[in-house]
């Protein structure tokens, strides 16, 4: 038994030691959402592997970049505070950031080695979730919008978060099935702060989601695609750059449109360095090399969410490629951004109002 | 009552191959829809041959699952001749159990149980990273051992005893006789036990989810992961893919199962006419 343990151990020990052996190459561990990088398919430019290339020329050194998925902020958070693994750049969404920062698990940036952080829009800087620039650099946002199928649902009722509680169109409607997005549905249309602590609040959204109840097809995420595709529903919220993919695939018959309620959910994904990383300076030049022109323009075009890069969202070839009524979606160029912003978007709550919250949407899906 | 049992066993059928069917179907499609089929193309097989980070998924998956089939086929193997040559009925019975514990385990409970594990033994080392390859094989060795175990133990039952005392009678060494007569006699056992552990460890998504280091990503997690955005029609093709060679290796296993049926039966039957004589 010792023996088989002493080997098993020394297997181990071996395997680590080839992996530590050929560090000639630097090692860089990225840690993004899945689908949420340009990798090449289409036609498209490998990102990857560019910055792999561009490495190796410039610093006559090689890198390998370990490009590791998630599904979403919480099981990226689980890993990460696990403290089993070690990443060097993670691709987090707002709320996420500001729980990182707030518990010290995020290195603030050398904007020294980051010099196209000049690109980011001044609009998209400064938001809640990192006021003073210090953590994050802004890599996509997005807006929730309502999308319907026009050949189903009268144009003069295509308005506001109204639409999704008309009972004209009772067994066509599709909500979030996800009780953050499903409540902010509610409390948008009704005028409450989706980050209210107040319980009274919530209670009042509830009572609004429990009159659309029966009107509702069914609750549902990443199913929205094919029921909004096929025309097995008509009117749904989803984000903007997702209603494209809808769009390609919509079968005969079938005229998807889109519009933005006037108070709707924005969220930005952001660079960040963990504290675990090993790498800093590398990840910072992976984090710039992201912002350049080439790459950035490759993932804003893959992704299909919008960019906050200026050379993005200003480049002439790339405003073409998407055509004007994808910019215009995309784009919606509200007024003063960073006030709309950190008014409308989603801020991490507290232990006790998520619990609250998840109680409330248990009862909703029993009833 | 025959047309009835007939419906009944079709339904059966469709209902358990229908949506592979309709996956293998739309892993054809032009468009990314997965509700209109358009036109049939091999566009989606074409893309999946382009996305390196995919392949590089396949890859891991493939380099985990033959070691990892190896080795628990290897150590199944001996402890199987171990349990079976206990002597005390107790003792056996309870080895039995304690095999089967991770089979019977919920997944989920194993995969955080080991991930527990290792870092606290990482910790204890003091390495800043301790999940990686060689923890995510450990983790699949362990829940593929019990069902090698399973798969040889009754071949050993099944074999003649004085088959290896015979061959050590005529000179052999017991290390010998182990590998020229009880190995041959319970290959087909192996075999399945080796397929079996390849294919559980293939499309394990709990445990790898838990024990996955940075860095060595397999392919059911990146599927899993593409949920933000949706999973795209390239994994369609994928899956069609996978699931024909998983069916050849069934099938390899059972015609393997059949084959060694076949072999006992005639041996019997020569024994009885032997007897007879």
């Amino acid at each position: 038994m010792k023996k088989i343990f002493a080997f098993a151990l020394a297997l181990c020990m071996l395997f680590a030691l080839a992996g530590c052996g050929s560090s000639k190459t630097l090692t860089l561990n990225v840690y993004n959402w899945g689908e949420y990088i340009s990798d090449g398919s289409e036609g498209s430019l490998d990102t990857i592997k560019a910055f792999e290339s561009w490495y190796a020329e410039t610093y006559g050194e090689k890198v390998k970049v370990n490009y590791t998925t998630y599904a979403s902020n919480e099981d990226m958070y689980a890993k990460l505070s696990s403290g089993a693994v070690s990443y060097d750049v993670i691709i987090p969404s707002d709320y996420m950031i500001a729980r990182l920062a707030g518990e010290n698990m995020l290195l603030p940036l050398d904007f020294s080695n980051i010099p196209n952080y000049e690109y980011i829009g001044e609009e998209f800087r400064g938001l809640y979730y990192d006021p003073d620039n210090v953590y994050s650099v802004p890599y996509t946002y997005g807006v929730v919008g309502v999308i319907y199928n026009a050949a189903v649902v009268d144009e003069a009722d295509a308005e506001g978060w109204d639409l999704m509680w008309n009972d004209k169109y009772a067994g066509e409607i599709l909500q979030f099935n996800n009780s953050r997005d499903a409540f902010a549905t509610a409390m948008y249309k009704i005028g409450i702060d989706v980050n209210t602590t107040d319980r009274a609040e919530w209670d009042r959204a509830l009572a609004e989601l429990k009159t659309q109840a029966p009107l509702v097809k069914s609750y549902v995420m990443d199913e929205i695609y094919n029921m909004m595709e096929s025309g097995e529903a008509a009117v749904g919220a989803y984000y903007a750059g997702d209603y494209f993919t809808m769009l390609d695939a919509q079968a005969e018959g079938v005229d998807l449109r889109f519009y933005y309620p006037e108070r709707t959910n924005y969220f930005f994904d952001a660079m960040c360095i963990p504290s675990c990383c090993q790498q800093k300076e590398l990840a910072e030049i992976f984090i710039n090399f992201m912002l350049s022109e080439e790459p950035a323009i490759a993932n804003a075009e893959y992704i299909y969410y919008a960019s906050p890069n200026s050379l993005v969202y200003e480049n002439e070839a790339y405003q073409e490629e998407l055509g004007e009524e994808a910019m215009a979606v995309l784009y919606p160029g509200v007024g003063d951004f960073r006030a709309m912003y950190n008014e409308l978007a989603y801020q991490n709550l507290d232990a006790d109002t998520l619990g609250y919250i998840n109680t409330l949407w248990e009862s909703l899906k029993i009833s | 009552m025959k047309t009835a049992s007939r419906i009944y066993t079709g339904l059966v059928m469709l209902f358990l191959f229908a949506p592979i069917a309709i996956l293998l179907v739309f892993s054809f499609n032009d468009s990314k829809s997965l509700s209109v089929f358009s036109e049939f193309s091999l566009h989606w097989y074409r893309e999946l041959f382009r996305d390196s980070e995919t392949l590089g998924a396949v890859r891991n998956t493939l380099i985990l699952a033959v070691s990892a089939a190896l080795i628990s086929t290897v150590m199944g193997t001996a402890a199987a001749v171990g349990i079976h040559k206990l002597k005390n009925r107790y003792l056996r019975a309870a080895m039995d159990s304690v095999t089967n514990i991770p089979m019977i385990n919920p997944d989920i409970i194993t995969g955080i149980s080991l991930m527990l594990m290792f870092v606290f033994v990482g910790r204890l080392f003091g390495a800043a990273t301790s999940l990686n390859f060689a923890t995510m094989l450990i983790a699949h060795i362990t829940f593929c051992l019990p069902y090698v175990i399973l798969q040889v133990l009754p071949k050993l039952q099944q074999m003649d005893k004085s088959l290896p005392e015979a061959a050590m009678d005529l000179g052999c060494t017991p290390m010998r006789a182990f590998l020229k007569v009880e190995v041959p006699e319970i290959m087909p056992g192996i075999v399945t036990g080796l397929i079996m552990a390849f294919t559980l460890s293939l499309d394990d998504f709990v445990i790898s989810y838990f024990t996955a280091g940075n860095g060595f990503q397999t392919l059911p997690i990146r599927i899993y992961n593409m949920t933000k955005k949706t999973v795209t029609p390239k994994m369609y093709a994928l899956a069609t893919i996978i699931f024909f060679v998983i069916l050849i290796l069934l099938l390899l296993s059972n015609l393997s199962d059949a084959d060694t049926v076949q072999a006992v039966r005639t041996a019997r039957e020569k024994k009885k006419a032997k007897k007879h004589d």
